[in-house]
């Protein structure tokens, strides 16, 4: 694809991924966020935050199916900037509307219940990757250093899947979509990986000999 | 202890009844007006989905001096559209779409187990068994969320009488419909069905705890328990079981759904107590259904405000214990 295209597709991503924003302020400016609007609030940014983050992981498994996908690279970034523009939402609306900004029932949630503190580690990588995810980043720390940083990424999604988990009721199996999706993606890497082991070592060998 | 209650939901916070009964009205005039006469019947079903059609016989109430005074219902809108009844699925939006499938009549209650001798009501003989009282209750759900609720019926006490159970009987469980070809979201999740409830005895005879087969004077909705159910306003609602079909008189604490399938989670007690908290939540606060919500947070009170007539049941007991 053309840098131009890319550029102007960038130019309509951006608008498009904050949307849902704009619904769920002109929902909530308009009392159409149902009767238990604060529920409401709080799983649209949840689930945003979640789909965001499974599409940026969706990226290099699909670049890997085709060479001509590789310009997916360059969305990358927004995707997973805007799954933590999401998950800051998300949690806004736990220090603000469950908590009232309650610092002591907080520092209580996050101690007492796993699924809180699963998903504010979850939170937390998410941070450290966006304030990392500058070209100037990228340079400070070296390409490898960078790298190995941003795997984190696999463990704030489990994180947060995880965290789905823990706040369904026993016997509820909602999160299995997300679950199922997380999966093939992380399994898609472990494949790609066992190949390219086998194509070295096919390399190798007859090198050795 | 003192808890600071916030102030109930402005009256004019509420969607008038006569407006809402008009609502089909309204939209059908909109509809004919412009809209294509298919997207409009579509954009019907989206706007309005079905949530009183089951709901239009009226019933003849009078006041009760029980009802909670001084606080404001919810609207008929938002105690038809969000509910817990996970025989209709489990989203809160479910019931009200999917419970028409529910055949309330014929209804019988039956009545078995330490009784002088088992008998077996039918809905209508119910119906007419006692007065038909108002009750302005709070309802507060496990999950954090409450409403106000008018409902109508009359005390599980007068209807406990008419089963004479044996005075063996230490407490009443409750079980509710269970019918897959009505009901086929049951098979969605793994719940030990029929729905059970209980309760001991004292509390089942408690003046406030009601049968209840109204709300808002007209038949319960479906999706609220139609056509007879069971109110325990300091309880959580789970407690409160809904489309009741047997009634049991037993010697021991009876199995009960929720607490079966996470005792940790759900006691057999569960009485509204801001100081225990929900292991994955805290229970001090809810979310007033209805309001908006930058104003939604409430503070929860002990026995859901009714500490004063129902404290005495539980004297000497250790309520961390027995959550």
């Amino acid at each position: 694809m053309k840098n131009r295209s890319i550029v102007a597709l960038k130019w309509i991503a951006f608008p498009l991924s904050l949307v849902p924003l704009g619904l769920l302020v002109a929902d909530g400016f308009s009392n159409a966020l149902g009767p238990d609007p604060v529920a409401e609030i709080t799983h649209r940014t949840g689930f945003l935050a979640l789909y965001f983050l499974l599409a940026s992981l969706a990226i290099t498994p699909l670049r890997r199916l085709h060479p001509r996908l590789n310009w997916l690279i360059r969305f990358r970034r927004m995707l997973g900037l805007f799954a933590f523009f999401y998950a800051s939402l998300h949690l806004l609306t736990w220090i603000w509307l469950f908590s009232d900004f309650d610092v002591h029932a907080m520092a209580h949630d996050f101690v007492k219940r796993p699924f809180i503190t699963a998903g504010i580690f979850a939170w937390a990588i998410l941070l450290a990757l966006a304030a990392t995810s500058t070209q100037w980043a990228v340079r400070k720390l070296g390409g490898k250093r960078w790298q190995l940083l941003h795997r984190a990424v696999y463990m704030a999604a489990i994180a947060a899947v995880i965290h789905f988990w823990w706040i369904v009721k026993p016997g509820v199996r909602t999160p299995w979509k997300v679950t199922v999706v997380l999966a093939v993606l992380l399994l898609m890497r472990v494949a790609w990986k066992a190949k390219e082991a086998v194509r070295q070592r096919e390399i190798r060998v007859p090198m050795a000999v | 202890m003192l808890i600071r209650k916030k102030n109930e939901i402005a009256s004019s916070e509420i969607t008038a009844q006569s407006d809402y009964r008009n609502r089909r009205a309204f939209m059908q005039g909109a509809a004919a007006a412009g809209i294509a006469t298919l997207a409009g019947t579509r954009l019907l079903d989206v706007a309005a989905p079905r949530t009183d059609v089951h709901a239009a016989t009226k019933l003849a109430t009078v006041p009760s001096k029980l009802s909670t005074p001084g606080i404001t219902p919810t609207s008929f809108q938002d105690i038809t559209t969000y509910n817990n009844f996970y025989e209709f699925g489990t989203d809160k939006s479910d019931p009200a779409k999917n419970a028409w499938r529910l055949q309330t009549r014929p209804w019988t209650v039956s009545v078995e187990g330490e009784v002088k001798k088992k008998k077996t009501f039918d809905i209508d003989t119910l119906l007419k068994l006692r007065p038909m009282e108002e009750r302005i209750y709070r309802h507060r759900c496990v999950e954090a969320w409450s409403m106000v609720i008018p409902w109508d019926g009359y005390p599980l006490a007068e209807f406990i009488k008419e089963c004479e159970p044996l005075s063996s009987a230490q407490y009443v469980q409750f079980l509710s419909y269970e019918n897959l070809n009505q009901e086929p979201w049951i098979k969605d999740i793994s719940l030990d069905w029929p729905y059970s409830e209980g309760l001991r005895m004292d509390e089942a005879m408690h003046p406030l705890t009601l049968l209840t087969f109204g709300l808002y004077g007209q038949a319960l909705p479906n999706q609220d328990g139609a056509p007879v159910r069971v109110v325990v306003p300091w309880k959580y609602g789970f407690k409160s079981a809904k489309s009741i079909v047997k009634v049991r008189f037993v010697k021991k604490q009876p199995r009960t759904t929720w607490n079966e399938s996470a005792p940790n989670e759900y006691g057999f007690y569960s009485n509204v107590n801001p100081n225990v908290d929900h292991p994955r939540w805290s229970q001090k606060y809810e979310r007033v259904i209805g309001a908006p919500f930058w104003k939604a947070r409430q503070a929860t009170l002990m026995f859901n405000g009714y500490g004063d007539q129902v404290a005495s049941l539980y004297a000497g007991m250790d309520l961390r214990k027995n959550f």
